[in-house]
């Protein structure tokens, strides 16, 4: 590992002669643990993607319409799901509010932090923008569905408009079709990698995304003719869609809540690189080769774990930080 | 009639968070299975309590007369077991449970070892008319106290002998930490919820051996509700919620008019969501719009008075 490590580091360095890196030096690694929090840079493309949200036509329910959806620019988003550990540094600077230990949260480096709410994912990315000097926030639903791929999974249910229990039951059953009890998180990398390499896409934590809750009423064509948001209800991913109130730690069953809820609430960022993304992507379009050159590799390091010695480095150095 | 029951102590998980839970079962499940028999019938009963447990058991059936319900014909150490016979001279669904004496008592019986027995009349159901049901289900409710360390989290004991001292603690306090069906948060919910079709009629035994609850179908009703239990005394009718007094079963029958998911729940609603009492009903069949439909889907409040 450590030696993959500074393999990628002497590419970088190489690199950063000659591009818009040349201010990082990369010069720190904490532990051999050289791909934690790494982000992964998604080329443009397109994501065949089922809106989100209640559909109507007509004052009756409706099937939600199947969109094509473009990225134009490259998504950079968190490899993994961010870790207990670096939600709790979040919660020792007085920011973020604690995990619950009670409900057997465990807090390590390679483990999800889970049993969060929209809220704490929202302040944990705030935090830690502040802390890094670039934005971090959370994906769209459709971002998600992007960086997902195979494992985004379309959740259109039929419609039979004259029995809405068809609909109901199917839900119910694609929703009961896996083990509410497999709450325990594992390590990263547990439940494997997907076509663009992010870990544990639809394990057993759904991550919460930055989308409301929205009601679209349809014309005959199919065009939304109203919107009707509920930012008090976000979109939440993972094996099943979900829809979550914001301030839910622990989406629990129950009562006249007749599905089955996600078995862990977490989340993983995307970072606003524009201007390097920008900048690559050009590169990458009229010379690939050049572009491989300057940035050779997809992941990098991490803000946690690194040193920031110049304006352009992205990171910054916690508690246990560098070790030279 | 004859039933063996075996006993069966063991470390069992009860919720979806892992928790586990120190129980005292009789044939291995929380709580114990179903026993129908019918009016006039002996019932005899061989109860074994294996030397791979650790603690005197015997068992008090409600529906027995005399002996304390059996109990104190069947007290037996590790390793024993005995056979008690008693007849069946009342009609109805009744609770049986383990009664070894003194605190043990609410403890064996908190820690699993209860299930219910069900008396069918030799004539039918009725209430004026016959009364007959497509499917029997039974909803053995359990109310759990598990003890929580300094943290807020729920401890986990190596042995009952172990767990005992701070499981009494939380029982005097007389709030459960857990109230489930079936033995465990959402066993009777998602791939194992309970099936029907529109048209069948359930007859839904509920027990609840040591503390009230208050059974509902959402989206639903008792047809003929035996609150009590007892099929001598008429049932009451067109119920919305029923009381299952702890220490009795009950029985409901109801039959199927929409398709859908309904929750069966104890309504208190904090036990149906925050505690577990929650089962779903998976009901097949076609859609009756004249009893329920959706007018106007939802959407922006109308803002023309005539809409």
């Amino acid at each position: 590992m450590l030696i993959t490590f500074k393999f990628k580091l002497t590419l970088a360095c190489a690199a950063g002669l000659v591009g818009p890196l040349a201010a990082i030096p990369l010069v720190t690694m904490s532990d051999a643990r050289d791909d934690q929090q790494a982000i992964i840079e998604l080329h443009p493309g397109t994501v065949s993607y089922r809106v989100n949200g209640d559909f109507t036509h007509a004052g009756k329910q409706a099937t939600a319409p199947l969109a094509q959806k473009r990225f134009d620019r490259p998504l950079a988003i968190m490899k993994h799901q961010v870790s207990s550990a670096d939600y709790q540094r979040c919660v020792d600077d007085g920011v973020c509010r604690a995990l619950d230990d009670g409900a057997g949260v465990v807090v390590a480096a390679d483990r999800p932090a889970v049993k969060v709410s929209w809220h704490d994912a929202n302040g944990y990315a705030g935090w830690l923008s502040r802390k890094s000097g670039e934005t971090y926030r959370l994906p769209t639903d459709e971002e998600w569905a992007f960086a997902a791929g195979g494992k985004f999974k379309d959740d259109v249910v039929v419609m039979d408009e004259n029995d809405p229990s068809k609909r109901w039951i199917a839900r119910y059953e694609r929703e009961a079709d896996r083990a509410p009890s497999d709450t325990e998180t594992r390590p990263f990398g547990a439940f494997g990698a997907n076509e663009n390499g992010l870990l544990d896409v639809a394990g057993n934590v759904w991550e919460w995304t930055s989308t409301c809750f929205v009601r679209h009423a349809l014309d005959d064509a199919g065009n939304v003719l109203s919107r009707s948001p509920n930012c008090g209800v976000r979109v939440v991913e993972g094996q099943h869609r979900a829809y979550v109130t914001d301030f839910i730690r622990d989406a629990k069953a129950g009562g006249c809540a007749v599905g089955v809820p996600p078995n862990n609430l977490g989340f993983r960022l995307v970072v606003e690189r524009n201007k390097w993304l920008g900048l690559q992507h050009l590169v990458g379009r009229v010379a690939p080769g050049l572009k491989e050159l300057l940035w050779p590799v997809r992941t990098w390091r991490s803000p946690s774990r690194t040193i920031r010695p110049g304006p352009a480095f992205r990171g910054f150095v916690e508690s246990g930080g560098p070790i030279s | 009639m004859e039933f063996t029951l075996k006993i069966e102590e063991k470390k069992i998980v009860i919720d979806n968070e892992g928790t586990t839970f120190q129980a005292m079962t009789f044939n291995g499940s929380l709580p114990g299975p179903l026993m129908v028999v019918h009016e006039g019938d002996y019932v005899e009963v061989t109860l074994i309590n294996p030397d791979t447990n650790s603690m005197p058991h015997n068992i008090d059936f409600h529906s027995a007369t005399g002996a304390l319900g059996g109990a104190d014909f069947s007290l037996i150490n590790p390793g024993e077991q005995v056979t008690i016979r008693w007849k069946a001279t009342r009609t109805g669904t009744f609770v049986y449970h383990c009664a070894p004496g003194g605190s043990m008592t609410p403890w064996h019986v908190v820690s699993g070892m209860n299930g219910a027995v069900m008396v069918l009349p030799r004539d039918e159901l009725n209430e004026g008319h016959a009364l007959h049901y497509g499917k029997v289900f039974y909803i053995g409710e359990q109310d759990i106290y598990i003890p929580k360390d300094e943290k807020g989290k729920y401890k986990s004991y190596k042995s009952l002998g172990e767990a005992y001292a701070d499981t009494v603690e939380m029982m005097r306090k007389l709030v459960p930490t857990h109230v489930v069906f079936n033995g465990k948060v959402g066993a009777l919910a998602g791939k194992n919820a309970l099936t029907s079709k529109v048209g069948e009629t359930a007859l839904i035994v509920h027990s609840q051996a040591n503390r009230d609850s208050r059974p509902h179908l959402i989206g639903g009703h008792g047809d003929y509700v035996w609150e009590t239990g007892k099929f001598s005394n008429p049932p009451q009718t067109d119920l919305e919620t029923w009381f299952i007094r702890g220490g009795s079963a009950g029985a409901a029958m109801y039959t199927f008019l929409e398709p859908g998911i309904y929750a069966y729940v104890s309504h208190n609603l904090i036990e149906a969501v925050e505690f577990g009492a929650t089962a779903h009903f998976k009901v097949e069949g076609k859609w009756n719009d004249d009893l329920m439909t959706q007018v106007k889907a939802p959407a922006e409040i109308s803002t023309s008075p005539t809409k």
